[in-house]
């Protein structure tokens, strides 16, 4: 560590990883309610309810993630201590509070009485996917949102300036002031859906893709040591991210109510929303066979490496395959939007977020790393056990979803929802193992911070 | 010509660009959209329906639009695929009176109590969302 300020990322990465696996134990209760078991111990909870965790957790805990990841960053780039570590440290606890308490209103409360309570009928924003936080929750993350942008704007504004530290502030005040639309809930069913896009897809295809680009540049400099040819790579990727994804937008718009040209529009720019996936694949694969390359964790070159091919598979060519208009009119709110949804965050997000930690933990907390050692082999079989498992469950339910859409869709003697259920379940109950799989490695992910503690192996 | 590849610059221009374009079709879009989503219909009971339809997380388990979870049926076309004014509201009012339906393996959808009111303010947003002209989505009446 060269800036003590640094280690404020360190409780950042800690809740990022316990929220993480609570996350992931809410999915498997989900996958569980998707086929009949009914033991009390998986219908304690509605499904609706463990859904909202199982969301929400998850925004919440890439948030950690980042914030970690970028307050371990920014003062090594800008060549500083961090502006104020005190506050870094305050916006933690609160921010660790409001999830807190939003995991607790969802699991202890009925939905209804929690938008009560919060007094979401004075100023309604509630009950929209994964914008279901009661209204002072979110008053309370933009609050959190706003003061970790200021620390590192002065951070960053007092220090060197270079093409990853600016890019990374420029994500998170992008994605402060994008998350603002999240007051707005008009009465008008239609403007109301026109506008939540502009958060969910500006964040997950816009600000927070630039911040994973920041950070996956910044983990390869690392590898390598070589700047130029990282910057140079970066410029190029985010020119192409910039220029995709905004009018990329409309293919959330085909099926809404609004005018029908935006099947065009979304459907010819979102197909270049591949592209930035795609030149991050070459990009590692260019810089990173390196002979200079001192640096040596093998598990972080997994991860790193991983990551773009991930992300070009899950959301590059699983987004491509249901974004051009004429099969999102057959796709559109399927399983197949659940495959999307699970490989892409998986491999951008949470593979980013877990690329860092990768990197980042071993050096605050003082630990040798040992290539081959214990830890490190614990880390590697969770980084196999979660990422197969999870690029089986996508597959899985992608094909349930194309069961559902040719039953209840493409033919004449369409069925109803419910009634193909029980036509798709061996897809439900190999989703299901994927998704015992994937906790295990959760588990043992875990355990490799805690034997590293105790052998420093 | 140097300054132009300046990364910065190039930044800018297509922010500014594609921005300007986005704003420039969400005008034109929000211009016609009233012949798109009969706003005139828009009652206060629709209103207090959709806030009825938010506070108890239908989305949760429900599509509308096709936006959603994914574990019960779209809604955007329950109130016709129920059969419209023939029998939608009463339909629909019976269900939601009906829930839970106990029946073993068969998903389950909860018991909300809402009151009489309540519940024709619902059906009412649900009414004016099946007639929203959205490109005849879904492709099926069974959603
Ligand atoms: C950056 C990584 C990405 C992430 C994390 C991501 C995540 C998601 C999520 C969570 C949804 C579901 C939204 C909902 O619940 O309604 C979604 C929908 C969608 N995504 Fe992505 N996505 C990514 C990239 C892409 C790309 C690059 C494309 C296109 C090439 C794409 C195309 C789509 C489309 C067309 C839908 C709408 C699906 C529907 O009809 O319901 N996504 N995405
Ligand atoms: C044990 C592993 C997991 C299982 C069994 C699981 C299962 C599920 C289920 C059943 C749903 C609800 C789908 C529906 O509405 O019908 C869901 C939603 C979702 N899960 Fe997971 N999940 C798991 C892990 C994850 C992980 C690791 C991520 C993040 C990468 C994730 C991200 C999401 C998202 C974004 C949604 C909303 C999907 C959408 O609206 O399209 N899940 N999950
Ligand atoms: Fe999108």
């Amino acid at each position: 560590m060269l800036y003590s300020s640094q280690a404020v990322a360190k409780p950042y990465f800690i809740a990022a990883i316990a929220l993480f696996a609570v996350q992931v134990l809410f999915g498997l209760l989900l996958g569980m309610q998707y086929i009949p078991v009914n033991l009390p111990f998986i219908s304690f909870i509605t499904f609706d309810a463990a859904r909202l965790i199982h969301t929400n957790l998850l925004i919440m805990w890439l948030l950690f993630g980042f914030m970690g990841s970028i307050y371990y960053i920014i003062p090594e780039e800008s060549e500083q201590e961090l502006y104020n570590p005190k506050l870094a440290i305050q916006l933690f606890w609160v921010f660790l509070s409001l999830t807190i308490i939003t995991f607790l209103g969802y699991l202890l409360l009925s939905y209804a009485t929690f938008a009560k309570i919060t007094g979401n009928q004075f100023f309604p924003t509630m009950g929209r996917e994964y914008l279901e936080q009661p209204t002072i929750i979110k008053l309370g993350l933009f609050i959190v949102l706003c003061g970790f942008s200021y620390n590192i704007a002065m951070t960053v504004l007092h220090g060197r300036k270079g093409m990853i530290n600016l890019l990374l502030l420029a994500g998170i005040v992008g994605t402060t002031i994008i998350f603002l639309m999240a007051f707005y809930n008009p009465s008008n069913l239609v403007v109301a859906k026109y506008y939540r896009w502009w958060l969910i897809h500006f964040w997950i295809e816009g600000t927070w893709e630039l911040i994973m680009e920041a950070i996956l540049a910044y983990v390869i400099y690392k590898i390598t040591g070589d700047r130029k040819i990282v910057e140079k790579w970066l410029y190029i990727i985010v020119a192409v991210t910039l220029t995709t994804t905004i009018l990329g937008i409309g293919h959330h718009y085909y099926w809404i109510g609004v005018s029908e040209y935006w099947q065009w529009v979304g459907t010819v720019f979102s197909i270049f929303e591949i592209l930035p996936f795609f030149f991050m694949v070459l990009f590692v694969f260019n810089v990173v066979n390196c002979t200079k390359c001192q640096y040596s964790n093998k598990a972080v070159k997994l991860w790193a490496l991983s990551t773009p091919i991930m992300a070009f598979l899950g959301a590059g060519v699983l987004g491509f395959l249901h974004t051009l208009a004429p099969v999102n009119y057959y796709s559109h709110g399927t399983q197949i939007t659940s495959a999307h949804s699970h490989l892409a965050f998986y491999s951008t997000y949470v593979m980013i977020v877990l690329t860092m930690i990768s990197y980042a933990m071993p050096i605050l907390r003082n630990r040798k790393i040992v290539n081959g050692g214990l830890s490190q082999r614990f880390e590697i079989l969770a980084f196999w056990l979660m990422t197969v498992s999870m690029f089986f469950m996508a597959l899985f339910i992608a094909i349930a979803g194309i069961m559902q859409v040719y039953i209840q869709r493409a033919t004449d003697l369409a069925l109803p929802f419910i009634e193909i259920q029980n036509s798709l379940m061996i897809l439900y109950w190999l989703r299901s193992i994927g998704g015992v799989v994937f906790l295990i490695g959760v588990i043992i992910y875990i355990t490799k911070f805690l034997i590293a503690k105790s052998n420093n192996l | 010509m140097k300054i132009l590849t300046k990364p910065k610059y190039i930044y800018y221009s297509s922010l500014i660009v594609f921005v300007f374009l986005l704003l420039g079709l969400t005008i034109h879009t929000m211009i016609v959209l009233p012949q798109q989503d009969h706003r005139e219909n828009l009652t206060p009971q629709i209103i207090q329906g959709k806030l009825i339809w938010e506070e108890h997380n239908c989305i949760g388990c429900h599509t509308l639009l096709g936006e959603g979870a994914y574990f019960a049926p779209e809604l955007s076309n329950v109130y016709e695929r129920r059969g419209g004014s023939h029998g939608g509201t009463y339909f629909i009012k019976a269900w939601l009176k009906a829930m839970p339906t106990n029946i073993p393996s068969r998903r389950q959808m909860p018991q909300f109590n809402l009151t009489e009111d309540e519940l024709n303010a619902l059906i009412a947003f649900l009414k004016w969302t099946s007639e929203i002209n959205n490109s005849s989505w879904p492709p099926s009446k069974k959603g």
